[in-house]
């Protein structure tokens, strides 16, 4: 192309101030609907891993908790009769994910009797979850961790502890004259009240 | 060559990259006191490398966590040190952090423009105390299973969302699998990722900020990272390595407890040390003020420390903050402190880590005598031990009249004096030749306390026995020879083997004219009276078994039972909780050197 020509092309086409502006404009449009549009296709990429991801993620909130049957714990013959207690493994079925197992541990409970009637306490601290202990002279419950304190019932027996309840009791019943049977479950730590797990 | 890296120059740049790295200008100089940063960049590094590998036999499921982490530390070629230096190196990482942080407070170096980087800082605090919380319950020991609990139960704590932010963690409402594939996760995936984001970041604003630098620096010429301060990283990070294998040989590696047993207590659980003064925290909140001990007053505690660089730019601000930071410091030293004076003070927690420490090492010799870890785990394999289940069972059920040694069988001295036998190395021949010494027969070692004191078998053993002539006596050895050969006891097999001759004229001589315990026992088919026990079998398991499950039978005490209750068949033993304490009784259990039973 020649100089001549080149100018008188240049003199024709010469945008006025208002095309430009036109096309100024119309190009933040389209820049704008392709941002958008970037966006919106990234999202719905992404939507569906990370839904399937939140909703596995999210899965352990709708397994069904530890059935808490009534189960075998002992006989009462092999419960102290001064009523000091005694503590006995809950064992029972259960199914941890993908594993069944039979009659595995899930857990443990002191028993106490007085004459027929048998008590049970879970053996699991109200205040954070650790294991109380029985005292050497058994006396009372003390739990290793921070030190809460229990009399034998299980209520706190020392206002500094800092156990929010007392220990947990559970349902029993005996069944067949000997036979203690106990609705084994575990509670939230450290609230007042007992909300089972 | 230099073709080639011309070549890769031009198509990655790295010439350029690598001069930004390397030749960073560091006002005044190399110093000692940059070194934090890079150590603790170092530490990340030996923990991705032994992370990887200690992965690379792990297990993450609850009959396979403690059960790879056992076969790491014991039977992998250098899994002791590679798992010792990943434990020792997260604590020294903790250290060193601190450090890091003290120092960046009383420089001053979080002031404008480094702002954000001390945000990133603290985060970066946060992770790495969430990878320890994580990692320490990665070997599903009791120690980290007991302590992890503790901290799960403070999340469930937190209003409204706890219970359902405690089910997420642990993957459900009790701990099991999930609560080890979510932790691993989580320490071996997120937060590791998390760190390594937030270490970039945190290089990079570093990088675009500059070292704050001392006034001392002012006057010095500038120097550059490479290599001077290179060497001082260097030596620096060795230092720590050094320091962490120290550690490492100094300890033997790593600790790994007992398998984690939700029945079984576990009196000694405690966090790790750089946890322990949040642990003594909760014990200054009486009841109803937990969530204000456990998370409310962290969380200020964290706030106000992340609010330190706008504080900072106050008048006295920054005296302010190293004040605050100074005393937040020495309290979480106190209170570390006062958490190990009560602990070492208390002879329960004593006493409690002592009897985990006992299991902890019986589970590893089991693991090792049964060449490997049988399928239904470590916890079940722990279970079943003798050793160590059979003084518990004993303590429980048969200590208030019985004593082992002397004691209840785990050491203790029960309130009343015992009422029946000692039973330690009851069916030995010298046992048995104590039982028939008149002056012992009636201690409480043997017959003392109870009703037999004054029976049939006390008479004879201080009357018969006592005015027995020197030829009836070496009679009665080669009876209690044969006697005690009925048991079969594992530790005296093979001396019977060896004096089968003995033995035998033993048996004749029971039912002999002089010594004649057939007159009242039974002994093979040959019986006169059948008041006391049967002696065929005497001592051996079964015969045990048959005299807990119902000492009333005719062929043990019949009607003449004391006090012993009928264990079996009143069900208050199960078959192999009996079988636990007679087999310990007998000494029969797993030994190192033997490959099983
Ligand atoms: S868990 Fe028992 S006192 Fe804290």
């Amino acid at each position: 192309m020649s100089e001549d020509s080149l100018e008188e092309s240049r003199a024709e086409t010469e945008p006025t101030l208002s095309d430009g502006l036109d096309r100024v404009v119309e190009k933040e449009r389209r820049d704008f609907l392709v941002g958008v549009s970037a966006v919106a296709a990234g999202t719905l990429a992404m939507l569906a891993p990370i839904g399937a991801a939140v909703v596995s993620l999210l899965d352990p909130l709708r397994r069904e908790k530890l059935s808490s049957e009534m189960v075998l714990v002992a006989r009462t013959s092999a419960i102290p009769e001064d009523g000091s207690p005694r503590k006995f493994t809950v064992t029972a079925d259960r199914t941890d994910a993908w594993a069944a197992y039979d009659d595995s541990p899930v857990g443990a409970v002191y028993l106490r009797r007085s004459g027929d009637e048998v008590r049970a306490l879970n053996v699991v601290c109200p205040h954070a979850g650790c294991f109380v202990g029985v005292a050497k002279d058994n006396s009372r419950f003390s739990c290793p961790c921070h030190l809460s304190s229990f009399d034998l019932d299980g209520a706190v027996d020392d206002p500094t502890s800092p156990s929010p309840r007392d220990m947990d009791t559970l349902d029993v019943e005996v069944r067949n004259g000997d036979e203690v049977w106990v609705r084994f479950q575990n509670f939230l730590p450290g609230r007042a009240e007992k909300t089972p797990v | 060559m230099r073709g080639m890296l011309d070549w890769l120059d031009n198509r990655t740049g790295y010439r350029a990259l690598l001069q930004g790295v390397l030749y960073e200008r560091i006002p005044g100089g190399a110093r000692w006191r940059y070194i934090w940063g890079s150590t603790l960049v170092f530490a990340m590094v030996v923990q991705l490398i032994t992370g990887v590998v200690l992965w690379s036999a792990y297990s993450a499921n609850a009959q396979g966590a403690w059960e790879s982490v056992w076969f790491i530390q014991n039977q992998m070629t250098g899994g002791w040190l590679l798992r010792g230096i990943h434990h020792y190196m997260a604590q020294v990482t903790i250290v060193l952090l601190v450090l890091h942080l003290m120092q960046v407070l009383i420089d001053g170096a979080y002031r404008a423009p480094r702002e954000v980087n001390f945000w990133f800082g603290l985060i970066l605090l946060q992770l790495v105390l969430g990878l320890s919380l994580t990692g320490y319950l990665l070997p599903w020991d009791q120690k980290g299973y007991w302590a992890t609990k503790v901290a799960t139960s403070i999340a469930s704590m937190t209003p409204v969302v706890g219970p359902g932010l405690q089910q997420l963690l642990v993957g459900g409402s009790e701990y099991g699998h999930l609560t080890l594939t979510r932790f691993f996760v989580l320490h071996a995936g997120i937060l590791p990722a998390a760190v390594a984001l937030l270490i970039v970041g945190h290089i990079y604003l570093f990088r675009r900020h500059g070292v704050t630098t001392p006034k001392s620096a002012r006057e010095k010429p500038d120097g550059y990272f490479w290599p001077e301060q290179v060497l001082k990283d260097g030596v620096a990070s060795l230092i720590v390595m050094a320091t962490v294998l120290g550690l490492v040989l100094w300890s033997g590696g790593a600790h790994l407890g007992a398998p984690a047993d939700p029945a079984e207590p576990y009196a000694a659980a405690r966090p790790e040390w750089y946890f322990l003064f949040l642990f003594q925290w909760l014990k200054y909140f009486p009841a109803g003020w937990e969530v204000i001990g456990a998370q409310v007053i962290p969380g200020l505690v964290l706030a106000l420390v992340a609010a330190m660089p706008i504080i900072g730019g106050w008048k006295y601000g920054h005296r302010f903050n190293v004040g605050v930071a100074t005393a937040l410091l020495a309290g979480i030293v106190m209170l570390t402190w006062q958490a190990r004076v009560q602990d070492s003070a208390d002879p329960e927690f004593v006493a409690a880590q002592a009897e985990a420490e006992v299991l902890a090492e019986r589970s590893s010799e089991l693991a090792a005598a049964l060449s490997g870890i049988p399928v239904e785990g470590g916890l079940a394999m722990l279970r079943a031990d003798p050793l160590t289940q059979g003084p518990r069972i004993f303590e429980a059920n048969c200590s208030q009249c019985h004593r082992f040694e002397g004691h209840d069988g785990l050491g203790g001295q029960p309130a009343d004096p015992p009422s029946a036998s000692d039973l330690a190395g009851f069916g030995t021949r010298a046992w048995l030749a104590g039982l028939l010494d008149p002056e012992r027969v009636a201690t409480d070692e043997y017959f003392g306390g109870t009703e037999h004191v004054n029976g049939r078998m006390s008479r004879f053993v201080q009357r018969g026995v006592a005015r027995f002539s020197p030829e009836v006596r070496s009679d009665l050895a080669k009876v209690i020879m044969a006697v005690s050969a009925e048991g079969s006891l594992p530790a005296q097999v093979e001396q019977d083997a060896v004096q089968q001759t003995e033995i035998e004229e033993g048996r004749a001589l029971i039912s002999g004219e002089e010594i004649n315990c057939t007159r009242c026992h039974t002994f093979r088919d040959q019986t006169e009276g059948d008041v006391g026990p049967v002696l065929t079998g005497w001592g051996s398991r079964d015969w045990m078994l048959g005299m807990l499950h119902d000492p009333t039978e005719e062929r043990f005490y019949g009607e003449d039972n004391d006090r012993m209750p009928s264990f079996g068949a009143e069900k208050i033993l199960t078959e192999d909780e009996m079988g636990l304490v007679v087999d310990w009784l007998r000494g029969d259990w797993v030994r190192q050197d033997s490959q099983g039973h």
